[in-house]
């Protein structure tokens, strides 16, 4: 691969195993390309930061093969590293340490280093640049990390749940941030168990559930594969029985609910027989799915061979 | 693997700072030697000229200066290197461009220096406060100061491997610091042991470097016990740094 191959991040049948025979990850396949921020999304326990941690390096796959700029991460970590920024899901730094310490620690470990405080700036945090790293709340340890992951002005970005700690306004300026770096061209690879943070900032995203992916795309995709809904309720003396059967309704007493990939068309069905039956339709809501709809239903799911 | 002395540096400089402001840290490398040391004096006053031919003095001198490099570069280290790995800064590190050796010799720098200043106070000290003079081989004392660094380095990096938390390194360092200050000659020369136990306390993982250190001092060692001493140290440098590659653990347990 040149550098101007657009696959910045490649995986392939990527496995990870724990020593007590637990598999975190079960043979996934991703592409990110560059300029592009992909985000892996999950609930806790899916597989995401044993997934980012051998992207970053820090852990060799038990099978399948992974490349971040052509390079294998673990074997060539010194070709790697000094492209790309890492934000754990935990910072490690020294609490006894202020945020100007351990930006001069980290800075004097990073090839082409940019002066610390324009990354304060950057992350919001010049007016903490003397505190404690102990002293600090959660969302400005985030901060701190995020202001290491970019000091050297990495091509390639990993952010593990990048604004879990932080308040809106927090993760707003965070997501700001990342959307900059992107338009200036860094490739971003994300994980975040908070829906809205995918559907904001992906453009494109896979959902993680107990180790494989079972939905990518964009936002936009991931959704549309999800059924729409309708519901509604009957009044007293009309069953459930009497609704046209291609709707396909689930009853619960006089509550409906109806799944459908065919909005307009089931909507349209629907409207007609209340039309032509004379009956009042109340509480009548459709929708169609949202990445959280799409996602609580994957959520759901007990994948195969998991317990 | 080449070192990048600007990340060593970086590294040392912080981990300085943290010492600086830890405490029980400080106590440990700088007031138990002296504590220490005091300790061996009025013992080793206690035996008499024939049981120790090179006399009270230069066994305090031998024996402080094992005592130096175990208490501040080993014990310390162990507790340094697990605060870091349970703060998951080790972790944090090795997402960045130092390597592995790196972030250990640059971690460990600080203590190493405080150390070797150490010795340094010590040896003028016993020049001046006993009037011991300075000692006969200065190259050996050196070369067996290097080998102990060597040594201890990555004997603290692998006993951390055992220590779950920073309050348990005191435990888990008590084994090494007690069988070198009994078994390498600190606390009493391994002269005054019977043969056969002698024999078997050179083998140990700091004689090598402590027979060096005593011949720096007293001079007169044979060349063939010199070399015995530094292939007994190098095989356990050998033997630790791979136990170390095999063992270490760079975060937490989960």
């Amino acid at each position: 691969m040149t550098d101007n191959d657009p696959c910045v991040i490649e995986a392939e049948g990527l496995r990870r195993g724990y020593s007590g025979g637990f598999e975190a990850v079960r043979g996934i396949s991703f592409t990110v390309a560059r300029g592009e921020i992909f985000a892996l999304l999950g609930t806790n326990g899916a597989g995401k930061t044993s997934t980012v941690e051998v992207l970053e390096g820090l852990a060799r796959p038990s099978s399948g093969r992974v490349r971040v700029l052509g390079h294998d991460p673990y074997a060539e970590r010194a070709l790697v590293r000094p492209r790309t920024g890492v934000m754990l899901q935990e910072g490690g730094f020294p609490a006894d340490l202020t945020v100007g310490e351990t930006l001069r620690m980290w800075a004097g470990c990073t090839t082409g280093a940019r002066p610390a405080a324009e990354v304060l700036e950057q992350v919001g945090l010049t007016a903490r640049a003397a505190i404690r790293v102990k002293q600090l709340s959660g969302g400005e340890r985030r901060r701190l990390d995020l202001a290491l992951a970019l000091l050297g002005s990495p091509e390639v970005l990993f952010l593990d749940e990048p604004t879990t700690g932080m308040d809106a306004e927090g993760r707003r300026d965070t997501w700001r941030l990342v959307r900059s770096l992107r338009d200036a061209g860094t490739t971003v690879l994300l994980t975040t168990h908070y829906l809205e943070e995918a559907e904001e900032l992906a453009d494109r995203l896979a959902i993680l559930h107990g180790g494989e992916i079972v939905a990518a795309g964009t936002p936009a995709e991931v959704t549309a594969a999800q059924p729409a809904r309708i519901r509604f309720r009957l009044p007293e003396g009309v069953s459930p029985a009497a609704l046209p059967l291609g709707l396909r309704a689930a009853a619960d007493g006089p509550a409906v609910e109806i799944r459908t990939n065919r909005l307009q068309e089931s909507l349209t069905e629907l409207l007609r027989w209340a039309e032509e039956s004379a009956v009042r339709l109340d509480g009548l809501d459709a929708r169609s799915a949202s990445l959280e709809e799409a996602f609580l239903e994957i959520a759901a799911r007990t994948p195969e061979g998991v317990r | 693997m080449s070192i990048a002395y600007g990340r060593l540096a970086a590294l040392g400089r912080a981990e300085l700072t943290l010492l600086a402001r830890n405490k029980n840290n400080l106590f440990i490398a700088l007031l138990m030697p002296v504590a220490m040391i005091s300790v061996l004096r009025s013992s080793l006053s206690g035996i008499g000229p024939g049981d120790l031919p090179m006399g009270a003095g230069a066994a305090t001198m031998i024996g402080g200066t094992g005592m130096v490099l175990i208490l501040v570069v080993y014990m310390a280290l162990v507790s340094a290197f697990t605060a870091r790995r349970e703060e998951l800064v080790l972790k944090r590190l090795r997402t960045g461009e130092a390597t592995d050796l790196e972030i250990l010799a640059g971690g460990s720098l600080p203590a190493v220096v405080l150390a070797l200043l150490q010795v340094l106070l010590l040896t003028a000290g016993g020049a001046i406060v006993l009037g011991l003079g300075a000692p006969e081989q200065p190259l050996l004392l050196v070369a067996g100061l290097v080998v102990a660094v060597v040594l201890l380095v990555p004997a603290a990096a692998l006993t951390t491997a055992i220590t779950r938390n920073v309050e348990s390194a005191g435990i888990t360092t008590l084994p090494f610091f007690l069988l070198s200050a009994i078994g390498s000659g600190m606390m009493l020369p391994t002269d005054v042991l019977p043969d056969r136990v002698a024999d078997v306390c050179e083998l140990l993982p700091l004689s090598g470097a402590m027979q060096l250190i005593r011949a720096g001092w007293t001079g007169g060692t044979g060349a063939g016990e010199l070399l015995g001493a530094a292939l007994t140290a190098l095989a356990w440098i050998v033997i630790t740094v791979f136990a170390v590659r095999r063992w270490f653990r760079w975060e937490p347990r989960r």
